[in-house]
Formats: structure tokens, C-alpha cells, sequence
């Protein structure tokens, strides 16, 4: 994985310097809240209900052991021993005090990670496919490229105080597992007919109060050209990228105002004077990058196959754990595997401590020391000897990690909500609890098949409810929590926002409401293989209007 | 009737003003009943802030349930125990010990 270079290391110790210096200064009353606040922000620290939050920057979902262990050891040294994984494969700490904060970055530096632009209205942590480099579906390792982004984002002058935040996403592989079309620019890594490498590029996706899919400006962008043409989005953006409205500030608003092709057009010109200057990436930068991102020495094990085979006659926990959470590696004799951080009844993307010391156990012993932080809230084990799955799977038991339910109904996508999040209306982590534990039998799971829930406690969306296949989002109405329900939603390679189903329902409904719609829909699929969301296209909102309000419509 | 918050600039823990200084539990909360005393508490949360001894500071809807000073909003209600999730962390636990 990519190792800071002695550039690197100067620049993320300045800044903890310089935070330090801020800190102590904000301490002693030397600078007021209002001068501090973009400061922290910058740091990746907020304020919320409870305490102070500090939002840690894992690069596109990348870790290593030894990262993760540090990551346990600031849990339980400074915060309140544990830490909760975001859908943009960052950790969050819910208790530092502001006092420990210089101390925290430091021992982030001794390993090679800081906070810097997880907040802001600047280009924040690049996102990738969680499965990068094992995928056996991609063309090429979509990393190196957001290592790139990464290095010409941060502090970026020209970018720093743009309109608003800024999200950049990358995937390798056809089947988007990164979310592209629902970010600020999309970038799907990709071959020409003359097998070179390049991207087709999507810009003005996202979410929130105003949730919009992206359009596609370019079918192929040449690799060279990344920086060149990221940066002529991001100067059109810039200046007419509107800031006299919070709500209006994202570019999704300005491509919808502006019309993609007028935007394309914008862009492209704005290209033309960048493109053959000094952003032009040399082909040895590119391969120089790409080397960091080598995949570890894969040894053939063939012994694999048939250990795998005893291991499931001997084990159903570990056949249903193999068949749900560990997926096709480009290596025959290795898989990825998911370390679902969704066990029944938890707080989706919360891990203790000791967990997370005992994962980066793992990732030592059996995963060539990578890990892999999903956007769907989960850990990813991204190369495993299929050998040594049962070994995997055994230590994960032990340490209450191995639910089998990736890309099931309880492998629910849920922000902190009300009981955190200083900006939610209602409580988001309770209702995906209830609606784990209602779903809890793994049998009824499976029978379900593929379902992404995902839940919001506000209209802000960080829990990416509009792009659910059944969404939640979490309201105040008169004073208490309301919730609306939104069908439809997808957030893969056929990206769509779902639909509002009808009126909400409170807290002691909503999760009876959702399992009206899964057995409405488990009544009218074409059969078991008919994904939820398949069916949905297919059928539309109104069975589900029908079984949901029917009643009430009758009644009145 | 209206009660005093805030959060305490060195380690973010939510505080309420209480009997001329900021308590780390709402219960003893002093109440502003009339227009007058909210400007009054208005005013000690404007000084703390300037004085650097806590940050969001806001005046907040409170009611007196069995003479104990709570919360109207669920908001408040959450930031006054501590997550609903976790009855371990937060005032609630501080509470239970």
C-alpha cells in the first residue's frame, strides 16, 4: 500500500504543529470560537450534542494493521472505547476532548494518517471500490488514481474554499460498488478499444436535500489527463458554483441550472487551455504511484478448494458465512472477505477497541497486512487464501465479527442520527437496531436476497437514504420523530433516487412498515431471483402504496 | 420557561447553567420564567462565550417534572442523558454509578 514519502511526512507533521499551535492558542483564549471553528473543521474536528468529534482520513478505505491497531489504541486512550466507520471509509471518535486533540494527531502521524479536509468546503477523502486490487471484475486498481487526487487535493489553494464540500469517487470494475453517480465527480477507471487506460467521468451527483444522479461529461478521459481535467471542473465549479445559498451550493445544482451540455462545454474549453501543461501526468508518475499499490505476493495455494469443501460439511455457520461474505478474488486460490460490522441488534459501522485490535491481528496473520474500510460501513479482508478461511472465520467468531449478512436487509447503512449528530432531526441508529432484530433469522434473510437499507436522520442524507432500495429518512414532526419511506433508490452502475411511498410513520410503526414491503414484494416476485429492486422497477410504487395505505384509504 | 446550555469549550461535554456556574447535569438548571431572566441568562451565555469558557451556547424550552429541571425537545432530552443506544455513555451512565 502507499507509504508517505519524505514529502509526506513533513506536510502531515507541519500540520499537526500548526493544529497544536491552534488548539493551545483557542485553549488560552488567544483566538475565539469563531476564528477557531474553520480551523477545527479544516482538522476534522465538530462539535456535536455530547461532546467534540474527530473525523479520521482512511484514503480511499485503505488501512493497514498497524493503523487499525492505533485506531483501538485512541479509542481506548482518548475516547470512550470505540470508534464508528463512515460511508466514506473514514472512523469517527464520538468523545475526544479538544485538550487531547494535538495528542491524538500525533500518534495518527506515527502511522501515517491525519484528519486533514474530512471536513470543509474542499475536496474531501476519495472514495474507491472497497474491493479494489482483488476484484476480479476490474480492469485495473482504481487506487492509484485517488492516491493522485489525494496528493494534488490536499491543500490545494486554488480549491480550498470552494462553494461547498467537494466528493471525488473512483471505481475499477464495470459492477459499481463505489457509489460514483452520487458524487461531486464519478470517475469509472476504465480500457479503449486499444486496451489503454482512462475514465469515463460523471460530475454533479449527490445527495442530500436535493439528491440528483450524475451525468456523464466524458465517455473516455485518458489517465494522463485526470489532474488536467479534474481541474477544469473544478474552476468552473468554482466560479460559478453559486454561494449566496447553502442549499444551492453543491455543483449538482449548478450542472441541473446550467444544463450538462453547457456545463460539458464550459468544462471542456476550460480544458483546453490545462490540458497539455504541467498537469499532464508523466507516465513514469503514474507507474511510480501504481507500484505502491502492487498486490502482495500471491503464492499459488491450491489446497484451498478442498479445505474449504471440509470446512463447510463440518461447519453451517461457516458455509453461510462463505456463502454471504466472501467474494471472487482475481487470484483463484484467494477471496476477499467482508467483516460485517452489522451484527444483529449492533450499531451499524461501530467497532470496540479490542476489536479493532484483533482485526488488525487478522490482517497481519492471514490478509498480507491490508484492510479495506467499505462505504456501506463495513471492514473488507481484501486478499485471504481461501486455505485459510476457516482460520478467518474462527477468529472472527471469537470477537463477535462474523454475521453473514453482507448485502442483506440487516446490513443496513445508518448515520449517527439524533444520538450524536448535533444536525439530525430524529434518531436513525435505534430504527436500523429494531429493524435488524425484527429480520434477525439469517434463513429469512437469504430468502429475502439482496436489499440495501439504508437510513438518514435528516435531509442531510449521510445515511444515503435516497439511494436505498428502501430508504429512511428520520424527521421532527410536531416534536416528535417521524419516518419517511423511499423505494427504488440504487446506488451501483444503474444509479437512481428512490421514491417517496406515501406518509411517514412514527418510530413504534416504521419497522412494521418494512416488513410489509419485503413480504409485498416477496408476494409478487417473478421468483427468488428477482432482486427487491429488479421487482420494483418492474411492478412500480403502487403494490407497495397498496399494502402500506390501502387501509387507511378504505377507512376514510 | 427556559433554561441555559452550552458545551464546555476544553472537552465539548454538554453543560447547563445552574446556580451561578455550569453544571455537567440539567436537573438543578436555573429556569427563566419571564422575558426578564431569559435576557439575563442570555447575557451570562454571551459572557462565557466571550470569556472562552464554553461554546454553542443557546436558551432552551425546559419543564419541572417531579422538581427536577428537564428538556422539552427530544434533541435536548438526548444531549441531557447521552446516546439512547448506549445507556453505558453519557450523563445517563455518570448517573447510574
Amino acid at each position: 500500500m502507499y507509504r508517505y514519502d519524505e514529502f509526506d511526512h513533513d506536510f502531515v507533521q507541519a500540520r499537526v504543529a500548526e493544529f497544536s499551535d491552534q488548539v493551545q492558542r483557542r485553549l488560552s483564549g488567544e483566538i475565539s470560537e469563531d476564528q477557531f471553528r474553520p480551523l477545527r473543521l479544516m482538522n476534522g474536528v465538530y462539535l456535536q450534542l455530547h461532546a467534540y468529534m474527530l473525523r479520521i482520513a482512511v484514503p480511499y478505505g485503505t488501512l493497514n494493521g498497524k493503523q487499525l491497531r492505533m485506531l483501538g489504541h485512541i479509542a481506548r486512550k482518548y475516547d470512550k472505547g470505540y470508534g464508528h466507520f463512515t460511508t466514506r471509509q473514514n472512523i469517527q471518535f464520538n468523545w475526544p476532548a479538544l485538550s487531547d486533540i494535538p495528542a491524538i494527531l500525533a500518534d495518527l502521524a506515527s502511522v501515517e494518517m491525519h484528519a486533514i479536509q474530512t471536513s470543509g468546503n474542499c475536496i474531501r477523502n476519495v472514495t474507491a471500490d472497497h474491493f479494489a486490487g482483488a476484484a476480479a471484475d476490474e480492469v485495473a486498481d482504481p487506487r492509484p488514481y485517488a492516491e493522485i487526487l489525494r496528493q494534488w487535493s490536499s491543500v490545494h489553494p486554488e480549491f480550498s474554499f470552494l462553494p461547498r464540500k467537494f466528493k471525488i469517487a473512483v471505481t475499477g470494475a464495470e459492477r459499481d460498488r463505489a457509489a460514483i453517480q452520487t458524487h461531486d465527480i464519478g470517475l469509472h477507471l476504465k480500457k479503449n478499444a486499444d486496451g489503454e487506460l482512462g475514465f469515463a467521468v460523471y460530475i454533479g451527483g449527490g445527495q442530500g436535500r436535493t439528491p440528483m444522479v450524475a451525468r456523464k461529461i466524458r465517455d473516455f478521459l485518458p489517465e494522463a489527463d485526470l489532474l488536467s481535467y479534474c481541474t477544469a471542473i473544478l474552476r468552473v465549479y468554482n466560479l460559478y458554483g453559486r454561494r449566496d445559498n447553502k442549499y444551492k451550493a453543491r455543483i449538482k445544482i449548478l450542472v441541473h441550472e446550467t444544463g450538462v451540455e453547457e456545463i460539458t462545454r464550459q468544462v471542456e474549453a476550460e480544458w483546453q487551455e490545462l490540458k497539455d501543461a504541467e498537469l499532464k501526468l508523466p507516465d513514469a508518475d503514474i507507474r511510480a504511484i501504481q507500484a505502491y499499490f502492487a498486490p502482495p505476493a500471491l503464492t499459488d495455494r491450491p489446497e484451498g478448494d478442498q479445505a474449504v469443501k471440509l470446512a463447510r460439511l463440518d461447519s453451517k455457520g461457516f458455509s453461510d458465512w462463505l456463502d454471504q461474505n466472501v467474494v471472487t478474488h482475481h487470484h483463484p486460490d484467494y477471496a476477499a472477505v467482508t467483516i460485517s460490522l452489522k451484527g444483529i441488534g449492533e450499531v451499524p459501522g461501530d467497532a470496540s477497541d479490542s476489536q479493532m485490535e484483533a482485526v488488525a491481528d487478522i490482517a497481519e496473520k492471514y490478509a498480507f497486512d491490508e484492510l479495506r474500510v467499505s462505504h456501506e460501513q463495513n471492514l473488507i479482508l481484501p486478499h485471504v487464501a481461501r486455505a485459510d478461511l476457516k482460520a478467518v472465520y474462527d477468529a472472527l467468531v471469537d470477537i463477535g465479527l462474523a454475521t453473514a449478512n453482507s448485502n442483506l436487509i440487516s446490513d443496513i447503512i445508518s448515520c449517527p442520527g439524533l444520538d450524536y449528530c448535533a444536525l439530525a432531526t430524529a434518531r436513525s441508529i435505534p430504527i436500523a437496531q429494531e429493524i435488524s432484530q425484527r429480520f434477525a433469522s439469517l434463513e429469512r434473510q437469504r430468502e429475502i436476497g439482496e436489499l440495501k437499507l439504508k437510513i438518514s436522520g435528516c435531509i442531510n442524507a449521510c445515511g444515503h437514504h435516497h439511494v436505498g432500495h428502501i430508504g429512511i429518512l428520520g424527521v421532527e414532526k410536531k416534536g416528535s420523530e417521524l419516518y419517511q419511506v423511499t423505494l427504488g433508490g440504487s446506488a451501483d452502475e444503474n444509479t437512481s433516487v428512490g421514491e417517496i411511498i406515501g406518509r411517514g410513520f412514527s418510530s413504534d410503526e416504521i419497522t412494521d412498515a418494512i416488513e410489509q414491503i419485503v413480504e409485498t414484494y416477496l408476494g409478487l416476485r417473478l421468483n427468488p431471483q428477482e432482486k427487491f429492486i429488479d421487482a420494483y422497477r418492474r411492478v412500480g410504487p403502487a403494490p407497495f402504496k397498496e399494502a402500506l395505505y390501502a387501509g387507511e384509504t378504505k377507512a376514510a | 420557561m427556559k433554561i441555559l446550555t452550552a458545551n464546555r469549550l476544553t472537552d465539548g461535554i454538554a453543560v447547563w447553567y445552574a446556580d451561578g456556574g455550569w453544571a455537567e447535569t440539567v436537573g438543578q438548571a436555573d429556569l427563566a420564567h419571564d422575558k426578564a431572566a431569559e435576557d439575563r441568562l442570555e447575557a451570562i451565555g454571551a459572557k462565557a462565550y466571550a470569556d472562552n469558557e464554553v461554546v454553542d451556547v443557546n436558551l432552551i424550552d425546559a419543564e419541572v417534572v417531579d422538581g427536577v429541571v428537564e428538556p422539552v425537545r427530544l434533541r435536548e432530552k438526548i444531549r441531557a442523558a447521552g446516546p439512547t443506544i448506549r445507556g453505558d455513555l453519557g450523563k445517563q451512565a455518570e448517573r447510574a454509578a
